[in-house]
This record gives C-alpha cells, sequence and structure tokens, in this order.
C-alpha cells in the first residue's frame, strides 16, 4: 500500500475551493458536497463496489487519502476562520481602560476609634484583657475607693459633671480597675478604654474624650516593670524609638506616681520637644485595700492615656475640635 | 541659698522632680535701652493741647527733649525713659521723630509699655532717690527671672519661696541659708482676746494688736515688685506685708481693723443661714460647715482661711491693726471656697496644708516688716494653742527591701538615709527598718510609700532600673460568639459607612422635637442648655452630624456611630451600647455608566440583614411596620426583631422632621441594640447536596393587603422539604394589574439532598403550593 497517493485533480480542486470559503457556512456546504452522505468522495466510496476485485483496493486507498486530505484542510479552515472572526470581535469590544471604575461610596473609620483599637491590640499582645465600666458612675468608684478623700482639693482637678441624684460622669476609666479589682481575686492585667467626661471646655478641653486604662496587679510587680511595659508601648505605638522620661507627679491612687512625656522628634532636625502623654504610678496601697487585695502581697502598676492625644500625634491632627465634627472630609482621611 | 546653675537648669532640674514649670521669663527683656532720667523742666507743646515738651536729664553732658502726653508728667519726677533704638517688651520701638513740629528723642514710659504693671494712665513714678542715668534693669534688679509653677495638690509645702529653696537645696544636696526672723519685742500692752470654740478645727490662733501705724505709707518698690513679679498687685503697705509672708514663708495671713472688732475674737463654726459680705464685696450665705472668725457680736468677721469681711478689713481711716496668724485644719476648709465660688491664695494653701510650726515666724516676720514700712507699737503675741493630732509628728517605719520591693531597686538603706535627710527628715533605726519623722512642712507624709516615693524622687525617676516585659504570657483573647464592637464598625467602614463619634450630651428641645425626651436624664451642672441632657438614643448626634455635612456641601452621607445611650427603665438608669445608622443621597458614587438613584428603605434594609448574616447571629431577623416609632414616616418605618427580641428599628426620618430639620430628605435612620443582637453562632457544617437544583418561576396575583413576609410564610408552610430557597424577582404594579393587586414574581428553588429531582416531584410541590395559596389568600396565577 505504500506508495499511494491522494487522487490529486479532485483534492487540488477541494483544497482550492476551502481557501476561498468566506464563511462557517460555505466551508460546511463544502464539507457536504465532499464528505457528505451524498458528498462526491462518499459517492466514489460507494462506487467502488462495481470496480473489479483487484482494483478495488488500490482505487480505495486513494479514496481515503483524499477524503482524509479534504477533512484536514477543512478543519484546519474552520480553525482560521474562528481565529479570524474572534479577532474581528475583540477588535469592536475594545474599551477606554482609563475611564474610573464603577464605585460603590468608601467608607472611614473614626481616628479615637482607630488608634483606641490600636492601643487594645498592642496591650492584647502583652496579655492585657479588655474590660469595661460604665459612664454613669457612682462617687464611690470614681472617687472614694480610688483615694480622693471627701473635699480634697485633688477632686478639683477633675470638673465633674453631676446628675441630681447624686451620680455623674465618670471623668476617668480608672473606676473600671475598682470594679475589676472587687469582682474577681489578683492577679489582674486589664486595660479598659472607653469615653470619659469633664465640665471644661476650650481649645485644647472637650467635655467628653477617651482614655485607656491599664492596670497590672501580681506579687513581685515594681515601678521597673511599670516603666517597661510603657516603653514597650509608646515605641510600638508610635513605629519609633521616642526617648521617654518619667516626672514625678500626683495622682491619690498611685504613688509613686508619674507623667510620662515622650521627646517628640522635630522635622527640622532639631532635639525635639517633650509631650506629656500619659500619667502612671504603682497602685496605691489604700486602692489595693479598699477593694480587698493584701497590699504587702501583691503590688502593681496602673496608667491612663489620652486616647485624642495619641490620635493628634499619630494622624497630625492639630484640632482637638474636629474629632466630635464629623465632616466627611475629616473622616475620610482615615480609611 | 547659692545655685550654680541658671534659670533654665533650675526649672529642669524642678520639673524633673515632680514641680512642673510652666514658664520661665527673663525679666529685663526689653528694657535694655531704657534708663533711669529726671524731668528737669516742662512746657506746654505750641500746637497741641495735650502734649507737653519736657527737658529730660538722663546722666548725658545735655538733656534731651521729649514730647509727653502723660498727665502726671511734672518737673522733678523721676521717670523711665526709653532712648532711640530701644524696642520695648510690647514690641514698640523707639526713634527719635518730631512730634507735632517738635523732635522728640525718645519716650518717657508707663507701666504698662515697660511691661513692669497694669497701670496705663501715666508715667511709671521711680524713687526719688534712684541714680539718673542709671539703667532701668540695674535700678530695678530686673536682671532677674520667674518660674513660674504649675504644683499638684500634694506639695502645699512648695506654694513659698522658702519651700521651694528648701526643696531645690534638698534637690541639689547643698545648704539653704534661711533669713533670720528673731522675735519682735512688744511696744504695748495692747492684746486681743481670743476664744477659740472649734478647736479641733483650729488648734493654733496667734495674733498681734499693732497700734498707731500709718495705713497710707507707700509700700517701698523692693515690695511691690516682687509681689508684681509674683502676680499680685500692691493693696497697701498692710496688704502688702501679708501677702508678702504668704509667698515667702506660706503662711496665709490676715489683718482686721481694731476699731471694727467689737469685744473678743471667736473661732466657730458658722449657723446655717447666717451671712456675711466678704473683701470682694459678695455676700455669702454660710452654713455650719464652714468656720469663721467672729467678733462677740456675734459678727462673723472673716470666712476662716478663705478670705476676710468687708466691714473689718483694714481701710484708710485704720489706726490700729489685729495680725493674725493661724493654723486651720485642712478638713475644715477644704472645698469651701470652691462651694461659695471662691478661690483665694489662703484657701489654696490652707486646703493643701500649711506648716503647723510656721505661725510665730510668720507674725514676728509679719509685724517686723509693717513696722519697718507704716511704723507702729507692736503688742505681744497672744498665742492660743490646742492639742490636735496634726500638730504632732508622725513617725513611719520604713522598710528598705519594701523600698527595693517596690522600685526594682538595689539601694543601700544608708543611701535612704540620706535622701530622707537632706529632706529634713529626722532618721531613727528600729529593728523593722528606719524610723522617718517628716518634717511638719510635709504634711502629705504620712505612710511609708510616701517615703518610697520621695527616695524614687530623689534618685530620679529616669535613673529607676527598667525592667521589660517578659514572662509567662496569659491570652486575652476574646470568644468567637461574641459581636465584637469593632468588628461591626470595621465591617460597616469597608461597606462604605464613615464611621462617627458625636457628644453624650445632647439639648432637651432636640430631644423633644424628636420624640425622644421620654425618660431621658439632666445633668446637674451641664456646660450649656444645648449640651444639658444624656442622649437617649444615638440618632439626634447623627442628625446633627449630616446637618453639618450638608451645610459643607456633602449630601451623599453614610453615617455610623457605635457609643453609649442613657435611658430611664423601671426609674433606674439603664445605659446601652447601640449602633446608629444614617444614609441619605446617592446609592453609588457618580459614574458614567451606573444606577444615579437615591438610597431608599430596600438599601438601609439590607445594610442591616447583611450584618446580621454577615456575623452569624442566632436567630432569625425579622422586622414589622406595628408601633412604628414617631419620628419615622409612618409607612416607611419599622421595628426590626431577632429570634423573637426587639432590636432596634429603622426607616425614613418623619418628613415633617426632615423639613425641620432642614436636610434635603429622604434620609434614612435606624438604630439597632447591641446587647439584644445577642451572640454570633459557632458555626456547625452540614453536608450540601451534590445534586442539582431545581427553580420555578410563578407569575403571581396578590392582594395589595398581603405583605411579602406572609406570602413568603405561607409558600414555605405548603411547600414540601425541598424547597431551599426562595426569591422574590419581580414586583409589579398598574397596567393590567387591577388596584388592590399587585403582581409578585417568585421564584423556588429545589433541592433533594439525596437525589435527583424530577419533574414530577417539583410539579407536585408547585400544585401544593399554588393551591393554599388560592384557597387561602386568593392568590392566582397571572393570565
Amino acid at each position: 500500500m505504500a506508495g499511494a497517493s491522494p487522487d490529486q485533480a479532485v483534492l487540488d480542486q477541494a483544497l482550492a475551493s476551502i481557501a476561498e470559503a468566506q464563511d462557517e457556512a460555505q466551508l460546511e456546504q463544502l464539507r457536504l458536497d465532499y464528505l457528505g452522505r451524498k458528498g462526491s468522495l462518499t459517492a466514489q466510496l460507494k462506487a467502488l463496489g462495481s470496480l473489479p476485485v483487484e482494483q478495488r483496493r488500490q482505487a480505495g486507498q486513494v479514496i481515503n487519502i483524499t477524503k482524509q486530505a479534504v477533512e484536514v484542510a477543512i478543519q484546519a479552515r474552520s480553525e482560521s476562520l474562528a481565529a479570524t472572526r474572534l479577532a474581528q470581535q475583540l477588535a469592536t469590544e475594545s474599551l477606554d481602560v482609563t475611564l474610573p471604575g464603577r464605585r460603590s461610596p468608601e467608607g472611614g473609620q473614626h481616628p479615637i476609634s482607630r488608634t483606641l483599637d490600636r492601643i487594645v491590640d498592642l496591650f492584647a499582645q502583652l496579655g492585657f484583657a479588655v474590660a469595661t465600666g460604665p459612664e454613669v458612675e457612682d462617687d464611690e468608684h470614681n472617687f472614694a475607693a480610688l483615694n480622693f478623700p471627701e473635699h480634697h482639693p485633688a477632686r478639683a482637678m477633675h470638673d465633674t459633671f453631676y446628675l441630681n441624684d447624686g451620680r455623674l460622669l465618670r471623668t476617668h476609666t480608672s473606676p473600671v480597675q475598682i470594679r475589676v479589682m472587687r469582682q474577681s481575686a489578683p492577679p489582674y492585667r486589664i486595660i479598659a478604654p472607653g469615653r470619659v467626661f469633664r465640665a471644661d471646655s476650650d481649645q485644647t478641653h472637650t467635655p467628653q474624650f477617651h482614655q485607656v486604662e491599664g492596670l497590672l496587679v501580681d506579687e513581685g510587680v515594681s515601678f521597673a516593670d511599670l516603666k517597661g511595659v510603657l516603653l514597650e508601648f509608646v515605641n510600638a505605638f508610635f513605629e519609633d524609638e521616642l526617648e521617654m522620661r518619667l516626672r514625678p507627679s500626683y495622682f491619690p491612687f498611685t504613688e509613686p506616681s508619674a507623667e510620662v512625656d515622650i521627646r517628640w522628634p522635630d522635622p527640622n532636625g532639631g532635639p525635639g520637644r517633650w509631650l506629656e502623654v500619659l500619667g502612671c504610678g504603682m497602685v496605691h496601697p489604700k486602692v489595693l485595700e479598699a477593694c480587698g487585695v493584701d497590699a504587702e502581697r501583691y503590688t502593681g502598676y496602673a496608667f491612663g492615656l489620652g486616647v485624642e492625644r495619641f490620635a493628634m500625634l499619630r494622624y497630625q491632627v492639630d484640632d482637638l475640635r474636629l474629632f466630635f465634627d464629623n465632616q466627611l472630609p475629616f473622616l475620610g482621611q482615615f480609611r | 541659698m547659692d545655685l550654680a546653675e541658671d534659670a533654665e537648669a533650675i526649672a529642669q532640674r524642678l520639673t524633673q522632680a515632680g514641680l512642673e514649670v510652666d514658664e520661665v521669663t527673663h525679666l529685663g527683656t526689653g528694657l535694655e535701652g531704657v534708663v533711669v532720667a529726671e524731668v528737669v523742666q516742662v512746657e506746654p507743646h505750641p500746637d497741641a493741647d495735650r502734649l507737653r515738651v519736657c527737658q529730660v536729664n538722663f546722666g548725658s553732658d545735655r538733656p534731651c527733649t521729649i514730647v509727653c502726653g502723660a498727665p502726671n508728667v511734672r518737673a522733678g519726677m523721676k521717670a523711665a525713659l526709653a532712648t532711640p533704638g530701644t524696642v520695648l517688651p510690647n514690641g514698640l520701638k523707639i526713634k527719635a521723630s518730631k512730634l507735632r513740629g517738635v523732635r522728640s528723642e525718645g519716650m518717657l514710659c508707663s507701666a504698662i509699655e515697660l511691661g513692669l504693671g497694669e497701670d496705663s494712665g501715666g508715667l511709671i513714678e521711680l524713687p526719688e532717690d534712684w541714680l539718673v542715668g542709671q539703667a532701668l534693669r540695674e535700678a530695678m534688679q530686673l536682671e532677674d527671672w520667674v518660674i513660674a509653677l504649675d504644683l499638684t495638690p500634694n506639695r502645699a509645702d512648695c506654694l513659698s519661696v522658702r519651700g521651694l529653696a528648701r526643696e531645690l537645696a534638698a534637690l541639689t544636696d547643698c545648704p539653704v541659708q534661711a533669713p533670720d526672723m528673731p522675735p519682735v519685742p512688744a511696744k504695748s500692752k495692747a492684746i486681743m482676746s481670743v476664744t477659740v470654740a472649734a478647736p479641733e478645727d483650729c488648734p493654733v490662733y496667734l495674733s498681734r494688736v499693732i497700734e498707731a501705724v500709718d495705713v497710707k505709707a507707700p509700700s517701698p518698690t523692693w515690695l511691690t515688685e516682687r509681689l508684681r513679679r509674683s502676680g499680685l498687685r500692691s493693696l497697701g503697705a498692710i496688704v502688702d506685708v501679708t501677702n508678702y509672708v504668704l509667698l515667702e514663708l506660706g503662711q496665709p495671713l490676715h489683718a482686721f481693723d481694731r476699731a471694727r472688732i467689737e469685744g473678743d475674737i471667736v473661732i466657730r463654726r458658722a449657723q446655717a443661714g447666717e451671712r456675711m459680705t466678704l473683701l470682694d464685696e459678695r455676700e455669702v450665705s454660710l452654713d455650719e460647715h464652714m468656720l469663721v472668725i467672729a467678733d462677740t457680736a456675734a459678727q462673723p468677721i472673716a470666712l476662716a482661711g478663705i478670705m476676710g469681711g468687708l466691714d473689718s478689713a483694714v481701710g484708710d481711716q485704720t489706726q490700729s491693726i489685729v495680725l493674725e496668724s493661724a493654723w486651720f485644719d485642712p478638713r475644715a476648709i477644704a472645698g469651701r471656697a470652691r462651694r461659695l465660688g471662691l478661690a483665694t491664695e489662703s484657701a489654696h494653701r490652707f486646703e493643701r496644708g500649711v506648716d503647723s510650726a510656721l505661725q510665730q515666724a510668720a507674725i514676728e516676720r509679719a509685724t517686723q516688716l509693717i513696722i519697718d514700712i507704716a511704723g507702729g507699737q507692736p503688742g505681744p503675741v497672744n498665742a492660743v494653742r490646742h492639742d490636735h493630732p496634726a500638730l504632732n509628728p508622725v513617725a513611719i517605719v520604713l522598710r528598705p527591701e519594701r523600698v527595693n520591693h517596690l522600685l526594682g531597686t538595689a539601694l543601700p538603706a544608708t543611701e535612704m538615709q540620706h535622701i530622707l535627710q537632706r529632706l529634713h527628715m529626722h532618721v531613727d533605726s528600729v529593728d523593722a527598718g528606719l524610723l522617718i519623722t517628716p518634717p511638719s512642712a510635709r504634711p502629705d507624709l504620712l505612710e511609708e510609700v510616701d517615703l518610697i516615693e520621695e527616695i524614687a524622687r530623689l534618685v530620679g525617676y529616669d535613673a529607676l532600673p527598667v525592667h521589660r516585659p517578659n514572662g509567662q504570657l496569659a491570652t486575652a483573647a476574646a470568644s468567637e460568639l461574641v459581636l465584637e464592637e469593632r468588628s461591626l464598625r470595621q465591617q460597616l467602614v469597608a461597606r462604605g459607612w464613615h464611621e462617627a463619634i458625636t457628644w453624650s450630651f445632647v439639648s432637651l428641645q432636640q430631644l423633644q422635637q424628636l420624640g425622644l425626651a421620654e425618660g431621658a436624664w439632666p445633668l446637674a451642672n451641664p456646660l450649656n442648655q444645648d449640651m444639658a441632657w444624656l442622649r437617649t438614643s444615638l440618632l439626634p448626634g447623627l442628625l446633627a452630624s449630616a446637618q453639618r455635612n450638608q451645610r459643607m456641601g456633602h449630601s451623599d452621607v453614610r453615617l455610623i456611630e457605635v457609643g453609649t445611650v442613657f435611658n430611664r427603665v423601671d426609674d433606674q438608669l439603664v445605659e446601652s451600647r447601640r449602633i446608629g445608622f444614617l444614609m441619605m443621597g446617592a446609592r453609588q458614587q457618580e459614574h458614567f455608566d451606573a444606577d444615579a438613584a437615591a438610597v431608599d428603605f430596600y438599601d438601609l434594609k439590607g445594610e442591616i440583614e447583611a450584618l446580621i448574616e454577615r456575623n452569624q447571629l442566632a436567630g432569625s431577623f425579622q422586622v414589622s411596620a406595628v408601633a412604628v416609632p414617631q419620628w419615622l414616616h409612618p409607612g416607611q418605618g419599622a421595628r426590626c426583631q431577632l429570634a423573637g427580641r426587639d432590636c432596634g428599628w429603622l426607616g425614613q426620618l418623619h418628613p415633617a422632621l426632615t423639613e425641620a430639620l432642614d436636610l434635603q430628605g429622604p434620609v434614612w435612620v435606624a438604630e439597632l441594640d447591641l446587647l439584644a443582637l445577642g451572640a454570633r453562632r459557632l458555626p456547625a457544617h452540614t453536608r450540601s447536596s451534590k445534586f442539582p437544583a431545581v427553580r420555578r418561576d410563578l407569575s403571581l396575583l396578590v392582594p395589595e393587603a398581603l405583605t411579602a413576609a406572609e406570602l413568603l410564610d405561607a409558600v414555605r408552610r405548603s411547600a414540601g422539604g425541598c424547597l431551599t430557597r426562595t426569591v422574590i424577582f419581580d414586583l409589579y404594579r398598574g397596567k393590567g394589574v387591577e388596584k388592590g393587586w399587585k403582581s409578585v414574581g417568585l421564584g423556588l428553588i429545589f433541592r433533594e439532598v439525596s437525589r435527583t429531582l424530577t419533574d414530577q416531584d417539583v410539579d407536585d410541590q408547585v400544585q401544593a403550593v399554588l393551591s393554599v395559596l388560592k384557597n387561602d389568600h386568593q392568590i392566582a396565577l397571572r393570565g
């Protein structure tokens, strides 16, 4: 059978027709003309029976080879037509990719809550759990148990909002310390984020603001641990190795007490300036005792930081009052 | 004391020791070119009635000509001359210039122009004996600094120059030389009888009569100048002296006009309703908590430790005075001044605690200064003393190991001892450690931890060790079932909401306008009426924020707030955490090929549904249009329920309110109670079907009154168990549908877990649904 070749005349004509086919329909017609049930090559195959037996084999091979060649050509042409058609279609579909996208409205997280979340996250990594307390407090939790004697001038440092029944809006998050220590036994490792209130309103004070209180009480806790945790936190929060200093101060519920300053870098390369960022100290034994904690066995530290202050420094907000105005151009800057 | 450091270094040292320095001011700045001058001659200005032309001698070989408008300029006076080139503290540049045609070679100055006082009415009058030509800075000793401190309430001992000197001596470990204040011998026998009826409030009361004082004698410049630098005005020699001693030693003193006291002095509690007029001419009503100095005529003559009375005050006619130097128990003074709206130097000190050993020295010091300045014949000091626990020194046991335990240090006891001795404490050794007796000037030191703070302070907080956190870690992770507020906030921000933080305070008018005043709590002492009530809902704050934004031209608003609201429930104040929503404006950002519609009810409801589903809250979420809150559109508002519990409301702000608030509505608002939203479900996996779903779409004619919830409920109850989902894909009213009816396109999706559903299965179920809808609700297939 080697050496069998197609019927060149038929094949040439078929290939020419296939090459001229301009679409799938024409090509299908050619397929039917040559290969269909009534096609010419099919007819030739059917006519083989009329040939002498010794020619049938030879003629059959010629027809089959021709048929295969036509099939391959039709298939190739079909693919080429499909590719051309796709290319033409795609050419009509081209977009101006520089037109803007279709957008849902964009939101923004309030910088205060963003700062709160960040502070809570950082302390959570140090093992501090979140505790909360009410915003309306009584004198006992806000002052008395925190070692503010009645009429003591330290109370005058807190301009307190009162309700008519003698209760008050908490002036700091420190009452959460008392609630936590009275509800469970030591050790304690909590932070208490929340809103606090003081009857004071000017350029640098708003009657409501936010604090995060921290409390750690355990055996063997010292001032050195307090310094360490604050240094860790401040550097982590600002993502910078800032210089920190502690200054003696006075809070009735801690002793020794301290204010913490950080040296805020000067963008012009100067020495920077000291900024007060939080207050802290060792929990006063009277506070531990007021909560039924053995002040000889347990020691601890507490700290309180102003969230607005941290938000202003971190995000370069220069006016405290922007925080409660809720203007979209402001809020929209904090995604 | 001799300090080697400059003012800035001292300020730094004080701040680092807990005495926070507010400001360091150099006094002489701006006065470099100002000299003491003598006005030699004064003549009228040829062209100006109010101006005078003066010849002024300022130590140069010839006098200069100065044009001056001050009313008190006169020949022979000593005045301050600003020479050309001077830039005064107020920024005024002095140069030689013509004033109405007469050349003036400088300016004669008033106190205010020199930054030396408030007086702007005329030239500052300098003492006659001052040397002409001397620099004013030199003559007034203005080459000096003022260090202003902001003291914490525990450090009353530093409310005086003496106290600060002692503190600085301790900080620098260098000696302090206290001025000598010897007793002033009596020159008369005059004495004031004193009865202390409240010895527990006033255990020490010293008084002294000084007769024949010249109350009009001028206070010397050194005195008025020192007072001025401390922020006090000169008020006559007697008051100036008492103020000076207060600043110098920390002992508040008071001087009465002897003639205005009838009979004896009595120190007692006031009677309720008793009234008196204070020095500042205010009449106050007293009560039994207040301590008064009275006379035998039963008239209060001073509010003890706070302020003197007007009637007994030293005045121009006064000839003899009674000087008072007392020690009041801080508990008898604290809070009283504040309650009366007063803030005085005296009350400030007595509330915080005055050195109880100071009264004698102070009265001697004041007596000496008064007779030096105003003359007079002092009588003997009449000292009335009673026992009082606060007068006895306290001895505190200090355990050195406790100091190191609390500070994380390893200080030897000898160093602690040395530090405490620098602070003028008496130190003894006892078995338990050191027995410490603090000085009487430090009533704030009462227990061991107070001493530990003192040691920490003097060592320096920065010198104390740092211990970085390490050691055992306890997990602080919250339960997976807790619906975390921060997670809610962040989800909504990601969905296009802006998070707001509004005021916890609102006005009553805001609450009433919205119908939210019921159950609201007022503040007893609000800052103003706009912030006088606690919010009962997040709605007022969100509306105010929307108004502000709209005024600034931002009308596409989506705000949420998570916060506390305050309501009266069974007469108790209940705090609840809520999440509030406000949306108005466009549904999407403007785009050439996007839906430009405004948000509507279903946008807001969809957000809430998404939130509930996103967090897998337990129980089904339903809304109903019954009992719609009054602040909502009655036809476009709803109450929300989760797991059958009320959890909030949503809808369109009532159009009347939208208009009243000047908002371009509609405004869509909602509020959910976070507690009522409950907990999250823990996902529990069920195997999903591998077999295909079959969907049948029905077009139904439904009576208008039947709600979607009722329709779907009927469908679910009548279909078999393999109806897995329903969808309303079309809702139509109008042409082709009779009034009172609506056309609802409803898709039913069936799926069986264990096999492929046949057409017959599905047809049977659809028929079952249709027949129930027809029989129970008159619903038919649309033809």
